[in-house]
């Protein structure tokens, strides 16, 4: 067994900088790497690139670094939730690429998966196109869409092991499992770090090859972003 | 006229058994509640879950079980959990069966805008430049026309496109259309409707073939 743990958060994060390029799991702000996000915080790393679906909201999520001003370009299919988000990117101060959602996927999985590139119908006809290669196939049109590159992939998880072995739990999952090994160091934080041997094999979402650094982290706020109920009768 | 429910529930009837479908935010969210009982339908949520159900009872919310609108859900018997590119190949392989989306414009040869108001409005995608580049069946379900009155249905879009000519039906406010080469083909009137009252609300090209029935709505 090859052991990923790490003691805590600092440990984790070693060797963060200024300007790097990171991939943050997530959706809306379920499943997002809450211990990862507040470390950055903590250690004040600016010029980041985030690769995150959404960019959180004002004050939980990715929000908090952008309060900060840590961000120097986040790439994103969605946005829509935060203020300060949209004031910083109409002012120019925040570079924004938005990113068809099965694309920003894919592109992960690519890096995670080692295909340079590879073709999708999504956003052909659009700006999203544009300057990129196209080709038809089938009598149908696709844009070619390259693989990310990241230096960090934070990615949360509901249960994992001393190898790296994550399960995820619910929609949680999202972009967590294809973020994995897609940068060239990725951070697990999981709810609930267990001892080797402790996990099914045939339940593990994401082998520990694709780990390099694993941790518990503790108490989760989880925050809900739209609570739906309904009543009982 | 339809309200949102009206236009849901036309849309409801779209819905057939065996059906996987993906429901965008807004108006086609209401559709679940008008399927009928005695077909088996699934429903999925890009962000990864298959067999959504209704919205829990206060005090069972999950915050790690939600929608692509964010919203606390339950799952059904059967549902299934499953990560983002997993979910987008359902959508790009076609796997899903019927995507019912929102829209700021149609235009009468399909394309579709409803990501961005340049300079105004700058949300992002999401999942619906995916959705639209690969469903076999997309249903736009919009108003008619805009706060502003100006008619959605246009001769070309002026907004940002999301995707090119992919829309091949419109459930609206005050009609169901169809899109063809020649352009929006008036299939039905809203309950109250004059054929007079949907050409004046439609900009683009409008074909009427002989009597337009008015919508049934159970």
């Amino acid at each position: 067994m090859i052991r990923k743990t790490v003691t805590d958060v600092q440990e984790a994060l070693a060797g963060v900088e200024d300007g790097m390029t990171m991939m943050l799991g997530g959706f809306g702000l379920c499943g997002i790497p809450e211990k990862a996000i507040a470390q950055l915080v903590a250690l004040g790393v600016k010029d980041i690139t985030c690769i995150s679906n959404n960019a959180g909201v004002d004050d939980f999520g990715l929000g908090l670094l952008l309060q900060k001003r840590q961000i120097k370009k986040m790439i994103s299919s969605y946005v829509g939730e935060n203020d300060e988000f949209e004031r910083q990117m109409l002012s120019g101060e925040l570079e924004v690429e938005l990113t068809p959602q099965g694309t920003l996927a894919e592109k992960c999985r690519a890096a995670q998966g080692g295909f340079p590139a590879f073709f999708t119908p999504a956003g052909y006809g659009t700006e999203v196109a544009e300057g990129k290669e196209t080709r038809e196939f089938n009598g149908k049109m696709y844009v070619l869409e390259e693989a990310y590159k990241a230096d960090f992939a934070f990615v949360k998880a509901w249960k994992g092991d001393e190898a790296g072995n994550l399960i995820f739990k619910g929609t949680a999952r999202n972009f967590n499992p294809v973020m994995c090994g897609a940068a060239k160091i990725t951070v697990a934080e999981v709810e609930e770090l267990l001892p080797a041997g402790s996990l099914d094999p045939n339940q593990v979402h994401i082998p520990g090859i694709f780990v390099q650094r694993i941790f518990e982290g503790e108490s989760y706020e989880k925050r809900i972003e739209q609570r739906t109920v309904r009543q009982r009768i | 006229m339809l309200d949102k429910n009206g236009i849901a529930k036309r849309i409801a009837q779209e819905v057939k058994d065996g059906y996987y479908v993906n429901l965008g935010i807004g108006i086609p969210t209401l559709v679940a509640n008008f399927v009928r009982e005695d077909i088996s339908v699934e429903f999925q949520s890009e962000n990864g879950v298959l067999g959504m159900g209704p919205f829990p009872f206060e005090g069972d919310e999950d915050a790690d079980i939600i929608n692509a609108g964010k919203q606390t859900i339950t799952t059904l018997p059967g549902a299934s959990f499953f990560d983002s590119a997993l979910s987008f190949g359902m959508i790009r392989g076609k796997h899903v069966d019927l995507t019912i989306l929102g829209a700021m414009e149609v235009a009468e040869n399909g394309d579709i805008a409803n990501w961005k108001i340049p300079g105004k409005m700058v949300k992002g995608m999401g999942g619906a430049m995916d959705l639209v580049a690969s469903a076999e069946q997309i249903i736009v379900a919009m108003m008619h026309t805009n706060r502003a009155g100006e008619s959605k249905l246009l001769k070309a879009c002026s907004l940002p496109l999301t995707g090119v000519g992919c829309v091949k039906k419109i459930v609206t406010n005050l009609a169901v259309l169809e899109v063809t080469p020649e352009g929006f083909v008036l299939m039905e009137r809203a309950p109250g409707v004059s054929v007079e009252e949907i050409k004046d609300a439609t900009e683009g090209a409008l074909i009427i073939n002989g009597e337009v029935p008015e919508m049934v709505l159970n």
